[in-house]
């Protein structure tokens, strides 16, 4: 694989990659609000 | 008698009788970095040591990074063990607040655009002939991250250690003033002005101690040689979040990460030497680090353009420019540019979510590639 190869492919894969992952986490996070909804202020005491 | 006063004496012009101009040279640029740390107030917590650091391991015959001597301890400790940074990111996560991100989770794509440069700016690097390790390590300046650039650095190009991370700890201080024009450049007039409502109260106190260990496992088996990196972040945030280890959390952002930032900043100093870095390829790293940064915010801001033009107008392409890792920078800066078109507007909170998802960008970018390096079967 030619270098110019190697940097297309880092860049197709490695952008794509941290483009559908973050889009995913994205899903994640909506999916724990719907799980876990706000429900008003309750404060967690420090340890 | 007269023999030994004679020897006495060329052992005390010994030091003097080594200096070259590259010594020299280095010197004025370690002098260069604490004016910058010291005056002008760049990264001081960092230039400062790192400044300090080429000044001293500049001094002829003093043996500093030779074996035994006690920069070349902690470089062999911390840098190469890639220890120090990712202690630096145990207190990062201690420190960030996630909850602007959470609120509005849509906008962790911005922090993926702002990741652009880093493979632009790779390919750039091959192209002007740097292999391909010292590439990666030249690309990833892009994540505007300087941990993550120094656990990559030292990772596949230990030799470029000094030239990437001034680099990246540089541009990162100097992002209000490579950002403003490139936004002002790439947006409309009414782009510009687009209010985007207050953020409002929605995550819950378990979704922000969930949120740490989900991205750590999810990160983590799609790119499992990332889990260093996105794992002790994400230690850090659970210590704050949980709320019940508060001296813990506390040790993190401050004993430790202030112990060893100090020597952090002192070992990449160390790795300054006048015969390693005084090279033609020094100053292209420096250049090649400053269109990274570039690259970042304009595709930051064109995918911010996009976002705008997806959901009708709510999206203020701006926020994109906040799509990098170097937090709170470049989240302050694109508050003062949007207040700059529109008084009324507050972008800061938005700002802050795509800075937190340009944090996670970053190091999700650097997984990603070095999964990808050993899928090629290189490192």
């Amino acid at each position: 694989m030619s270098d110019l190869g190697f940097g297309f492919a880092l860049l197709i894969v490695g952008m794509g990659g941290t483009l559908l992952s973050l889009w995913l986490l994205s899903l994640i996070v909506l999916l724990l609000k719907r799980l876990f909804p706000y429900v008003g202020e309750k404060k967690l005491d420090d340890g | 008698m007269v023999e030994a006063l004679r020897a006495g004496l060329e052992g005390l012009i010994l030091g003097v009788s080594h200096v070259t101009l590259g010594h020299l040279v280095m010197l004025v640029i370690g002098g260069l970095l604490l004016y910058l740390g010291i005056r002008r107030g760049f990264e001081p917590l960092l230039l400062v040591p790192i400044g300090f650091g080429a000044i001293l391991v500049n001094i002829p015959l003093a043996g500093l990074m030779e074996k035994g001597g006690f920069l070349r301890t902690f470089y062999d400790a911390g840098v190469l063990t890639e220890i120090f940074p990712l202690l630096i990111f145990v207190g990062i996560g201690a420190m960030t607040d996630f909850t602007p991100l959470l609120e509005n989770p849509k906008i962790l794509l911005l922090g993926a655009a702002g990741q652009f440069g880093i493979f632009l700016t790779l390919l750039l690097a091959l192209a002007l002939g740097f292999t391909r390790l010292e590439s990666v390590a030249i690309g990833i300046i892009g994540a505007c991250d300087g941990p993550t650039a120094i656990y990559v650095t030292s990772k596949f190009a230990p030799h470029l250690l000094g030239p990437v991370s001034v680099a990246a700890y540089s541009y990162m201080s100097l992002v209000p003033l490579i950002q403003p024009p490139i936004m002002k450049l790439l947006t409309t007039a009414r782009e510009k002005k687009v209010v985007m409502p207050p953020v409002r109260k929605s995550v819950s106190a378990t979704t922000k101690i969930l949120f740490p260990i989900v991205v750590t496992v999810v990160t983590s088996f799609i790119a499992p040689l990332g889990t260093p990196l996105m794992g002790t972040i994400m230690l850090g945030n659970l210590l704050k979040e949980s709320g019940v280890v508060a001296r813990l959390k506390q040790a993190s952002e401050q004993e430790i990460a202030n112990i060893v930032t100090l020597l952090l900043g002192l070992s990449i100093g160390a790795t300054m030497e006048a015969g390693k870095f005084l090279k033609s390829e020094t100053l292209m790293i420096l250049v090649l680090g400053f269109v990274a940064i570039v690259l970042d915010t304009v595709m930051g801001v064109l995918f911010g353009k996009l976002m705008c033009l997806a959901t009708g107008g709510r999206v203020n392409p701006l926020i994109g420019a906040a799509g990098i890792s170097a937090f709170p920078m470049a989240a302050r800066v694109v508050q003062a540019e949007g207040q700059r078109y529109n008084k009324k507007n507050y972008l800061l909170m938005h700002a802050m979510g795509a800075n937190t998802g340009g944090q996670i960008g970053s190091i999700m970018a650097a997984a990603i590639m070095l999964s990808i390096l050993r899928g090629l079967g290189i490192g």
